[in-house]
């Protein structure tokens, strides 16, 4: 028998699962959409590893998650670790590339930037204010455009002539965008242009003020469209490294955090139950904040948002209802 | 109709405020209701859009509290685009037709008490200099006392063993400085407080983590509005040390200008405007004093820090100091800010290690 690790990377627009061994080997992993319903993602990212490893001898002993949606399965799968996305990520990548230095990783609708020396990080940030230049502005310009988005990447490389477009803001691009297709341009300039326009955008926001050294990992789900990575090395005149598993880094890093922690049992039917969410809103002051309740059947796992001590009270006053 | 007297938050400072405003006008004072989720919307739905966010925070109060009557509004002054923010605010509100009285407490970026007594004057006739420089005094002697407790609360408050306790003692003392009129009692309360601070049973290692909050003054100052992020450090138990406060502004900072540009020499010539230099200038003290990081705060888009960021980034990546910067508006989660703050602390405790 095998131990096993397993490491959940609940994203807003996608689901990771990875189970690892000691060694950091990944056994099993899957990948799916988050479609806006973590708990039924994770079902199925659970059903799905539990198929994958049907045939090994393995037992998890450990769980990890991160991502948007970690508190909430974290509560849940009764996690033994629950991470934020940023550390989850430089710990995975750093398993893999012990001297990468700094790490791109632009996700559905958040993109972050790492920087690491010697093996520690000193430096990140995340987008703030909006989504501009991530997975999700890409998709939906596809279309627009009519293409598949998983196309996007090849077809902005047979492109001799990019089109220009705003890399400011997203509405900006926009705009930009349709004007130029208005006027003429081919379409796979103007996907190229978008690809330039994301790595440009990322630079000019997300990695304004950083000092990005080699060597560069480029990850997250818009690492998959060639067009991005080729924009960003041209723009960065270096190599870019992009991962196979590079949507997977967050559970892996998860994964490898949850070996350290307290071993548990855990079984694959966890989820089996019926597990619902439901928002309160506590009432006793102006503030009104909104609480979430986890409920398994009728019982309550926890609750979590209340500014003060007030609402838990209310919590209870619903249970009995 | 009976004239009440009301005044935006800002932390705890309403309680010096509001008796000082009471004693020596002799009016009722009714500071505006705590801020909640609804201040914000309020400010926000009537405020210009690119306005910052302490505006609309002000705007909020004033408008819930013109709700529950209050006729005679306060409103401080000076700084950065805050000095013109008392006009603005005016004129919205006359525009939604409410009827009040307005006063901006000080003209000019510092306070002059020869103008403030007139002021007062104006408003309670009656009111004589001795009372008023009486008041003065205590009301100072209030803050400035209340703001050195505050600075032994947050190097502690992460460390208590028993939860709330730092903040049951507080909440007890700000009554006790609130029932005297006497400023020698006044002085007693305190070092009484100070002691029990002191006592309160701490567990707290030698090398614990370190960091220092600078910024924006609203956001340093009024919890509600950086979504209380030195609760969130407490709870991770780190010490905090913030320079803004109250006493700071009105009548630390214009001592220090000096010193600050001599310090600053190598990044700046100028003032940057408002707290621009001054964080320039805690950042290099911050790092002399090997704090483990340093959290920058301001309201989106404010002038002054935007000016400072470049600066205070410059001298954080020479050090090799890690720097956290928020930039806070009209949102209602703060999962955002968690999230990165988790990662803070997480590289805060990983270069511990490695050192």
């Amino acid at each position: 028998m095998t131990k096993g690790y397993l490491g959940i990377d609940i994203g807003s627009i996608s689901t990771k699962g990875v189970i690892i061994d000691a060694q950091n080997n990944i056994l099993a992993s899957t990948y799916l959409w988050t479609k806006g319903n973590p708990i039924q993602a994770v079902k199925e990212v659970l059903k799905d590893l539990q198929k994958q490893t049907k045939n090994q001898d393995i037992k998890i002993v450990s769980v990890g998650t991160t991502g948007s949606a970690r508190k909430l399965i974290g509560t849940i799968l009764k996690a033994t670790i629950i991470k934020n996305e940023i550390t989850a990520h430089a710990v995975g990548t750093l398993s893999r590339y012990p001297d990468v230095r700094t790490i791109i990783e632009i996700g559905g609708q958040d993109s972050k930037i790492i920087l690491i020396r010697d093996g520690i990080v000193t430096d990140y940030a995340m987008n703030t204010l909006c989504a501009a230049g991530t997975g999700a502005f890409l998709s939906s310009q596809a279309k627009r455009l009519d293409v598949e988005v998983e196309d996007f990447g090849k077809i902005a490389l047979t492109s001799k002539n990019p089109a220009l477009i705003a890399a400011r803001c997203t509405v900006f691009a926009e705009s930009d965008l349709v004007h130029k297709a208005q006027i003429g341009y081919k379409k796979e300039d103007i996907i190229a242009g978008l690809c330039r326009s994301v790595a440009l955008n990322y630079l000019n926001n997300v990695g304004k003020g950083k000092k990005i050294l080699d060597p560069i990992i480029f990850q997250g789900g818009v690492s998959k469209n060639i067009g991005v990575v080729k924009a960003f090395e041209d723009i960065l005149k270096t190599n870019v490294t992009t991962d196979e598993d590079g949507h997977l880094m967050g559970a892996l890093g998860v994964a490898i955090l949850a070996k350290k922690e307290k071993e548990i049992n855990f079984s694959f039917d966890i989820m089996e139950g019926q597990f619902e969410t439901s928002s309160i809103n506590c009432g006793s002051c102006p503030n009104n904040c909104e609480i979430i309740c986890v409920k398994e059947g009728n019982k309550l796992i926890d609750a979590w948002g209340n500014r003060c001590d007030r609402g838990k009270s209310n919590i209870k006053i619903e249970q009995k209802e | 109709m009976e004239k009440i007297i009301s005044f935006p938050h800002l932390g705890d400072y309403y309680i010096p405020i509001s008796i000082f405003l009471e004693r020596t006008t002799k009016l009722k004072v009714i500071p505006s209701p705590p801020i909640t989720k609804k201040t914000i919307e309020l400010g926000a739905k009537y405020s210009p859009d690119s306005v910052c966010v302490p505006f609309k925070y002000n705007l909020g109060n004033f408008i819930e509290t013109l709700e529950n009557g209050a006729n005679i509004l306060f409103t401080a002054g000076g700084g950065c685009r805050y000095r013109y923010y008392a006009e603005v605010t005016e004129v919205i509100l006359r525009d939604l037709n409410y009827n009040f009285e307005f006063y901006k407490l000080f003209s000019g970026d510092y306070l002059n008490f020869r103008e403030v007594y007139r002021l007062f004057k104006k408003i309670n006739p009656k009111l004589s200099l001795y009372t008023f420089i009486h008041n003065a005094i205590y009301t100072i002697l209030f803050i400035w006392q209340m703001d050195k407790i505050d600075k032994i609360i947050r190097k502690n408050i992460g460390f208590e063993k028993k939860k709330k306790q730092h903040i049951t003692l507080k909440k007890e003392m700000l009554k006790k400085f609130k029932s005297t009129n006497s400023i020698l009692k006044l002085i007693l309360y305190y070092w009484k407080y100070k002691h029990l601070f002191k006592k309160i049973p701490i567990d707290k290692p030698k090398d614990c983590l370190k960091v220092g909050i600078i910024g924006e003054l609203y956001t340093a100052m009024e919890p509600f509005s950086s979504y209380f992020l030195e609760k969130e450090l407490a709870n991770m138990n780190i010490e905090i040390k913030r320079y803004t406060n109250l006493s700071y502004l009105l009548w630390q900072k214009i001592w220090l200008k000096k010193h600050m540009l001599r310090t600053t020499k190598k990044y700046c010539k100028y003032t940057l405007g408002a707290d621009g230099l001054d964080n320039v200038y805690r950042t290099i003290k911050l790092i002399n004093k090997k704090y483990d990081g340093i959290i920058h705060t301001k309201p989106f888009g404010c002038t002054p820090e935007v000016g400072a960021i470049p600066i205070i980034q410059k001298i954080c990546q020479e050090n090799n100091m890690p720097i956290l910067f928020f930039s806070y508006d009209v949102e209602n989660s703060n999962e955002g800010m968690k999230t990165r703050l988790e990662a803070f602390h997480d590289l805060l405790k990983v270069r511990r290690e490695h050192k």
